[in-house]
């Protein structure tokens, strides 16, 4: 095979895809079917949403394809090969987090610096003080706030610092898990903007979960709709724009999402 | 709705403490009719404070002062604990944001809610819990016997908050302070509540306080609107006017809302101007 097909075939496979996904929870009488036969796929460099309310597996597709939870079945594949269900550091250099609550997903009594390291030092990766300054001028909170603590921090510079530690390690694909739903609207605003940036300067490919439909509007490409642990309807967000989306499920949530409607 | 149920003039909340202290509402006058009202603004705004101290739940070393605070030509201010246990309840109920901490965890939900109703209606316990039943059904629980039997962990969020809502209601209060009463529900059960609490301000001329951090949901579902910030008023006008709002700070919140419809390249981001915290408070009468 001639070398320049070599890279086009390349660019074509998929950051991430994943087939027929099953997640389960419990075991025995109690075992629980939390996600059922989800199939969607990211292309390099795209960003694709994930909606839905509580409790409809959303959230659960990530933290699996993230190893958080390890009772699955399926194919998950990142940049063409089959991850197993045990990971290994060449996964999470590829891979990273963010979660939803910046005041829960930062070690309270662990400075910034210890915090952006961590990584670092897991992975034995050198020149840990430029890195640390770099993620945090990256993140557009500057050096100052290395030393700090995050009770130090606002909801929306805590949040900086959770997306700085999930660039550590240089990652293609950041997995965001609600990243703006604790956090008012003026800093959402602030912190989407972030996200776009990185996104352009650093070639990432995001993987959103979110409740907010406007939220996805702006950031993604593609949106995928889950109910009950089932994707009932995928869609490019200029469909659900203009035309009207074909499952009911996903218009009430259209519909909701403007405001309030009286009976 | 031109007769204000609730007055409230130069209302300001301190907190002491040692080093400092903390103004977190700052001599703000507004008055409520039989009327939805919307209060809205970020977190640190002081709405909530608002709402709390207009029912007196504001415990040391919190400080509330206000020329007045009158309901119903009652002076709050002036009432006794015993009094004020009497309003707090029976005439003004609050709903609180997430009834994972506000329901008893201990006690089935129906006990709950019947405990409301007797403590403000000298009745029977059979009585209590025939209202209990009603009112679980008028908050759209589609299972009343199943429900008033359970256990406030065994129902869902959106259930539970209903649940509250069955409660504050029961011994029908003139007005319903709501601190973000739905921000912990899906969208879809958002609706549902916001309906049955319409309804209610419809049909039995209830005042609604709601306090709420979404500008599209308050413009969408009230009748007026007050925007705090840095614990005074900066702006207050027709909900359906909000979208043409005047102060620097609105503006600045509603255009870093992404919206569905008009897509764009980057959000614009608030940029704060220290001048809007000495700005004087406006004053929102009916």
């Amino acid at each position: 095979m001639h070398s320049s097909e070599i890279v086009q075939q390349q660019e074509a496979v998929a950051a991430l895809e994943i087939q027929n996904l099953d997640v389960f929870f419990g075991q025995g009488q109690d075992r629980l079917q939390a996600v059922k036969g989800v199939s969607f796929s990211v292309p390099k460099g795209g960003s694709f949403g994930l909606v839905g309310e509580s409790g409809s597996g959303k959230s659960t597709v990530l933290r699996t394809v993230s190893g958080l939870i390890s009772d699955w079945k399926g194919v998950i594949n990142i940049k063409g090969n089959a991850i197993d269900h045990r990971r290994d550091k060449a996964f999470y250099k590829t891979i990273q987090m963010v979660f939803q609550d910046p005041y829960a997903s930062l070690h309270p009594r662990h400075t910034i610096d210890r915090t952006l390291s961590e990584p670092l030092i897991l992975h034995g990766l050198k020149d840990r003080d430029a890195r640390v300054d770099q993620a945090l001028v990256d993140v557009g909170l500057g050096t100052s706030f290395r030393f700090r603590y995050p009770h130090q921090l606002s909801g929306g510079q805590r949040q900086r610092v959770a997306i700085a530690r999930s660039l550590m390690l240089e990652p293609e694909i950041l997995l965001l898990d609600e990243p703006t739903s604790a956090l008012d609207v003026s800093v959402q605003a602030e912190i989407l903007n972030l996200l776009a940036d990185l996104r352009e300067r650093k070639n990432l490919t995001y993987l959103l979960v979110t409740h907010n439909l406007a939220v996805v509007a702006h950031m993604c490409d593609d949106i995928a709709v889950m109910n009950r642990g089932e994707i009932v309807e995928v869609m490019s967000v200029e469909e659900m724009r203009n035309a009207e989306p074909e499952h009911p499920y996903t218009r009430e949530l259209l519909m909701a999402s403007e405001g309030y409607v009286p009976e | 709705m031109n007769k204000p149920l609730l007055e409230v003039e130069d209302l300001r909340v301190r907190f002491h403490s040692k080093r400092k202290t903390v103004e977190a509402v700052r001599g703000i006058s507004f008055s409520v009719g039989r009327e939805r009202i919307g209060i809205v603004g970020e977190s640190g705004s002081g709405k909530s404070m608002t709402g709390r101290a207009i029912l007196r739940l504001i415990r040391e070393p919190g400080e509330v002062q206000a020329r007045k605070i009158l309901f119903d030509g009652i002076d709050l201010q002036s009432l006794s604990e015993k009094e004020m246990r009497a309003i707090r309840g029976h005439r003004i109920s609050l709903v609180m944001q997430d009834p994972k901490f506000s329901l008893n965890p201990v006690m089935k939900v129906g006990h709950q809610i019947g405990e409301a109703y007797r403590v403000h209606n000298r009745s029977s316990k059979a009585e209590a819990k025939k209202r209990a039943l009603e009112m679980l059904e008028a908050v759209q629980i589609r299972n009343p016997e199943r429900v008033y039997d359970s256990y406030p962990h065994e129902v869902s969020g959106g259930m539970g908050q209903r649940i509250m809502i069955a409660m504050m209601l029961i011994p029908e209060p003139d007005l319903l302070i709501a601190d973000e009463p739905t921000s912990a529900l899906d969208v879809t059960v958002q609706m549902r509540v916001l309906q049955i609490m319409d309804k209610l301000v419809r049909d039995r001329g209830m005042g609604l306080i709601f306090i709420s951090h979404d500008l599209n949901l308050v413009s969408s579902f009230c009748d007026r609107v007050i925007i705090m910030y840095g614990g005074r008023i900066v702006e207050t006008c027709k909900a359906d006017e909000l979208q043409q709002a005047k102060h620097p700070y609105t503006r600045g919140l509603l255009a870093a809302m992404p919206h569905i419809s008009s897509p764009c390249e980057r959000l614009s981001v608030l940029e704060r101007d220290p001048k809007w915290q000495e700005e004087a408070s406006v004053d929102a009468f009916i």
